[in-house]
């Protein structure tokens, strides 16, 4: 029931905030993000770990097809609930101190954007989930569009088509296994439950197949090396509050997917090809780490580390092993979390001096001590430094990929020398030295910038310290996962 | 043990760091210098209190637990400590030089602005190497590894408007990364060989792989890369001299006495795994010895006094591993323990010298200090003795022992030895007398300035002299009446004590050998007194003709600049290459050539559409009589 609540809830008040006033808009959404926040942390508090999937809705949509609208979390639906449930008035307090044209429509859009996110992790039907899919791509697509930088047009085409396309072999998948539940009931099924049958039950060729579409649909909204190319772009030119949603949050929607949707349902092509799949995530880690050195533009410099900490993510769960999703998860939060301060930080930094040209920065730490303080811990953690939220999810993955093939995991490993290359490169560039004139008078931070950043805090240590409230939500699923997927190919 | 008296032990610079930094600005400084060296000292007080019960035997070590603190599948970390014989010592060492640190900073930092902050770092310092050495697991200890790490970072970088500053400490930190990479490495092999991090657990479990063996090899060798970056060894040594951008007592507690030591202790800890690897040992003592040597000759010719210090640093670290290449453990962690008294004291001498030179550090530029300081001079000279091997200083008894180990093992290693403890006498002296004898060649500002240093600086300079004199004399040898008190402490820890037999040499050899080494020092030290102080030898100039072999030593064999152009140069070249071709030509190229294939088919294609009706029919009979045929034909 709750679950059907946290998808309800942004929706409306996604469509309410019109008959208000402009002025009204931001605190608006901003209340409406956080009551939805308190509704998914009581469903947190109320979570037995052990108890599968909970707070669910299941009725009846369209009869003849056999769609559900079914939705529920088990641990893993939770934790990225909660990442999105947190990040979300963050995200919305961030832009705070900007005012965007049509108020009105950019928070709705916002909004809408949350609900169809938390629809994504919920759902447990295939249909649902490809319509909270596709769905989630149209906000952000606008948002992009209209308060997006330079070249948007072409830009935001490119990534909304290309994502498309990708969805589209997901489609083709779906229906594939959807005519194949037929085999079980005269309507057949969009269930979760009937597609993992289904699919279990494919030869090993057709199970390729669908491994293969759908690996396309979620490698392109990771991205996975050599997938990627729309994000650097995209990420540049998206207002803030653009970027931190589609790197937040948005690009765990791929991930998710290959847990909840791939894994289980093609456990034999997994064994097959999915060391492929482990090998292009590798590839791009060091592919976008040896990128990220060079770039000049700070957006575009945390767009291509991105995409190397996802490599490790990705590479992690196509092990299909307690590690590597356990780490996932605990990754999928951190990363969240990291990436949402680090593109705040660029916003105050783009927003004072107007620049986003690391060269011509420098001195800020002189001017913004406290904002420098909160730099260098978010950026510690996001080169998984022990004790910060990185270390763990990374720790985690690399066991999971050291199991896999140990030399694969010593490449992999190279993130950490790579990491600490570009990240203190940069905040050299930017934070050290004497200031200029651009920098001279950087104001150090506002009372809502603070209080963006304070949580971020806390959480950066409390997953660093104590990762054991997050890893006890989500062991059983995983385990019940892996359990399922190996019993099938064991029978086999 | 208590628990909870145990946990303060970090937990008391923890909060120092948290209470320093939090409150930065609204504490004065009296009372943050109060704070910061407070929670040092109660942490020393509880550290000695563990001491004593190990000391007269009557404490275990112990493994205390605290949280489960990353817990996935069979992968379990619980957040423990373990307190034993090791872990106490070096947690002495750390909290009691660490102490004086403190207290000595209290005075030089004194007209710094950024007092505070350096306090926090400082107090972060010390929580983060107290954690590595009392951790009971891989994982703790390389959480504190890597803290270590950050806080050498921030405190080298710690005047962050000057950029070469900060280069220095990106460096430190990159290539602490390099070697952190194999210490994880080797972490995850250690988990999946023996299923566990445990330090007790993977020992007691050790002998289920052979001796000798790949894994272990792997294994040891990994955890040895570790070692060579923090512990500047070849190949990753060159940040350490770059390090000294630090302030100077900075330098004397994290890139002298306690941080670098981290890689010794890591082996140390770590002996049963490396005595069942011939290899790793031969390896270890080769990269010791090597950057003993190594390290000595481009000290040789250096002028910055902290430079001298830094190779020295490198130098000794590489005796260090020297020893432990050759089996013999305990005499490592001696070395460890006299060397972190007197390099403590030489960095702290300086700090006093630079303090009153106002700022100078170029020893060309000094020179007839021993008036001005002395106390300075006093504490430096003891420390300069006890490095040089004199008896009856500290260095003396742990340098021995390392010789005699070699000598044991084999004599031209034994002489390849001396040669880099002659080296280091004829360094430390020529320092010496550089900078405390003869005239005065600084500026006339500075002679004006000249002060010997406040007593909070220089009562930890005499503690410390003090202990460079008997801090040696927990390792007498038995050759001279002792009984090697530390070797027996170590004894539970170590258990592996295959390759110390060096009770194997006869009396007379070692009377014979200590004999040569002493007397060979002698006479070095009166070479160099005759060079710089009789015959008033100076230091070249900068830009005057130097011979070709000093050009190379006095620019360090031009290392920095082959690492440059081997591997920052070319991989600058790829991130260029991969971005400016790979990204955007070939693999943006390929996903954009789609769009325009659409884009030209359909401008191909709508030519179709042109509205013609007669067109169409056309085209509609030419189908019918299409389909037809083909109907037909099958």
């Amino acid at each position: 029931m709750e679950t059907g609540l946290l998808i309800l809830l942004p929706l409306l008040a996604g469509l309410v905030i019109y008959v208000l006033d402009d002025s009204k808009a931001k605190i608006f959404a901003l209340g409406a993000a956080i009551l939805e926040f308190v509704i998914s942390l009581i469903t947190f508090l109320r979570f037995s770990p052990e108890g599968g999937i909970q707070f669910d809705i299941n009725v009846r949509w369209i009869k003849s097809m056999g769609i559900y609208f079914n939705v529920g979390m088990d641990g893993i639906s939770l934790l990225l609930v909660m990442l999105t449930t947190f990040l979300v008035p963050l995200i919305i307090l961030s832009t705070f101190r900007h005012t965007y044209t049509k108020t009105k429509l950019f928070y709705s859009l916002i909004l809408i954007m949350q609900s169809a996110l938390v629809g994504v992790f919920v759902a447990r039907d295939a249909f649902l989930f490809y319509v909270f899919w596709e769905l989630a791509l149209i906000p952000i697509y606008f948002i992009c569009l209209l308060w997006g930088g330079q070249e948007r047009m072409r830009i935001t085409f490119k990534f909304f088509i290309y994502t498309l396309a990708g969805s589209l072999f997901m489609l083709l998948a779906i229906i594939y296994l959807y005519l194949q539940t037929k085999n079980f009931s005269t309507t057949g099924s969009f269930s979760i439950d009937a597609f993992y049958e289904a699919g279990q039950q494919l030869s090993r060729n057709e199970q390729a197949w669908i491994f293969w579409a759908f690996f396309l649909a979620f490698a392109i909204k990771m991205p996975v090396f050599p997938f990627h190319t729309w994000q650097p772009d995209t990420y540049t030119i998206s207002p803030s509050a653009g970027t931190m949603l589609l790197s937040g949050i948005m690009l765990k929607m791929g991930i998710y997917g290959v847990i909840r949707w791939m894994l289980p349902v093609v456990p034999d092509a997994i064994i097959t090809w999915g060391e492929i799949a482990i090998y292009l995530s590798v590839a791009g880690i060091v592919y976008a780490s040896i990128i990220a050195i060079l770039q000049k533009d700070i957006k575009r410099l945390i767009a291509y580390v991105s995409i190397a900490h996802v490599g490790l993510i990705a590479a992690g769960v196509f092990t299909n092993s307690v590690e590597g999703l356990q780490g996932s998860v605990i990754q999928m939060l951190s990363h969240g979390i990291n990436v949402v301060g680090l593109f705040f930080i660029i916003d105050i930094i783009s927003d004072r001096t107007k620049t986003n040209e690391i060269s011509s920065l420098g001195g800020i730490r002189n001017e913004a001590p406290l904002f420098a303080m909160f730099c260098i811990i978010i950026l510690l953690s996001s080169v998984a430094l022990p004790l910060t939220s990185g270390f763990v999810g990374e720790l985690m993955l690399l066991v999971s990929v050291f199991k896999f093939n140990i030399y694969v995991a010593a490449i992999a490993g190279l993130t950490i020398i790579f990491g600490a290359v570009y990240m203190l490169n940069s905040y050299q560039k930017i934070m050290l030295g004497e200031p200029n004139i651009i920098t001279s008078n950087f104001k150090d931070l506002f009372l809502t910038e603070k209080i963006v950043f304070i949580p971020i805090i806390i959480l950066i240590f409390w997953i660093g310290l104590y990762p054991k409230t997050f890893l006890d939500i989500s062991e059983p699923s995983v385990q019940a996962l892996i359990k399922s997927t190996t019993e099938i190919s064991n029978l086999k | 043990m208590s628990k909870f008296l145990v946990a303060l032990i970090p937990l008391l610079p923890l909060l120092g760091f948290l209470i320093i930094g939090l409150g930065n600005k609204k504490l004065s400084k009296t009372l943050v210098g109060f704070i910061g060296c407070g929670a040092i000292l109660g942490s020393f007080i509880i550290v000695l209190s563990l001491l004593f019960p190990f000391l007269n035997g009557t404490a275990k070590g112990e493994t205390l637990s605290y949280f489960d603190w990353i817990s996935v599948g069979n992968f379990k970390i619980s957040f423990s400590f373990l307190v034993d014989q090791l872990s106490v010592i070096m947690m002495t060492i750390i909290t009691g030089i660490g102490f004086l640190i403190h207290v000595y900073s209290a005075g030089y930092m004194s007209h710094d602005e950024g007092y505070a902050r350096y306090f926090s770092y400082l107090n972060l310092f010390v929580f983060s190497m107290l954690l590595l050495v009392m951790g009971s697991n891989y994982v703790v200890m390389f959480a504190g590894w890597e803290g270590v790490g950050l806080c050498s970072y921030l405190l080298i970088g710690f005047w962050f408007k000057n950029t070469e500053y900060n280069n220095a400490a990106k460096k430190a930190f990159i290539m602490n990364r390099i070697g952190d990479l194999g210490f994880l490495l080797g972490m995850l092999l250690i988990f999946t060989t023996f299923g566990t991090l445990d330090y007790l657990e993977v020992f007691s479990r050790a002998n289920s792989v052979q001796e000798n063996s790949t894994i272990i090899i792997a294994i040891t060798l990994l955890l040895f890369i570790g070692a060579t970056g923090k512990s500047a060894q070849i190949p990753l040594y060159t940040w350490l001299p770059d390090a000294m951008a630090g302030p100077t007592p900075v330098s004397a507690l994290i890139h002298a006495a306690t941080m670098v030591t981290a890689g010794i202790y890591m082996i140390v800890r770590s002996n049963v795994l490396y005595s069942m690897s011939e290899v790793t040992l031969e390896i270890i003592e080769i990269v010791g010895l090597a950057t003993a040597l190594f390290a000595a000759t481009i000290g040789l010719v250096q002028n910055d006094i902290k430079k001298v210090l830094a190779y020295s640093t490198v130098s000794q670290l590489g005796y260090m591993f020297f020893a432990l290449g050759l089996g013999a453990y305990s005499t490592g962690m001696f070395h460890l323990t006299t060397h972190a008294f007197f390099k403590a004291l030489l960095f702290l001498g300086a700090g006093s010298v630079i303090h009153a030179m106002s700022g100078e550090q170029d020893i060309r530029n000094m020179g007839g200090l021993v008036k001005k300081l002395p106390i300075t001079f006093g504490t430096f000279l003891i420390a300069t003795l006890a490095i040089s091997g004199i008896p009856p200083f500290a260095g003396f008894f742990s340098k021995d022992e390392i010789l005699a180990h070699a000598y044991e093992h084999a004599p031209f290693l034994w002489g390849f030895a001396l040669v880099g403890a002659l080296m280091t006498t004829f360094y430390m002296f020529r320092l010496l007398f550089l900078t405390f004898f003869g005239k005065f060649r600084g500026t006339e500002h500075q002679r004006s300035h000249l002060h010997e240093s406040p007593l909070v600086m220089t009562i930890p300079l005499m503690i410390l002299a003090l202990f460079s004199i008997i801090a040696g004399f927990i390792g007498i040898p038995e050759v001279l009446g002792g009984s090697n008190f530390l070797k027996k402490f170590l004894s539970p820890v170590i258990t592996s004590q295959g390759a110390e037999t060096y009770a194997a040499l006869s009396h007379a050899v070692e009377y014979r050998l200590m004999g040569a080494s002493v007397g060979a020092v002698l006479v070095v030290i009166f070479i160099t007194w005759f060079y710089y102080v009789q015959r008033e030898v100076r230091p070249a100039k900068e830009g005057e003709q130097i011979s070709t072999p000093h050009k190379v030593l006095y620019n360090k064999y031009y290392i920095d600049e082959i690492y440059n152009s081997i591997i920052v140069k070319p991989l600058k070249w790829f991130s260029d290459k991969f971005y400016s071709i790979l990204e955007l030509k070939v693999i943006d190229g390929f996903v954009n050539s789609w769009g325009k294939g659409v884009n030209l088919g359909s401008s191909a294609i709508r030519h179709v559409q042109s509205g013609s009706i007669s067109f169409y029919l056309l085209v509609m009979v030419a189908g019918i009589i299409l389909i037809l045929l083909i109907n037909n034909l099958i």
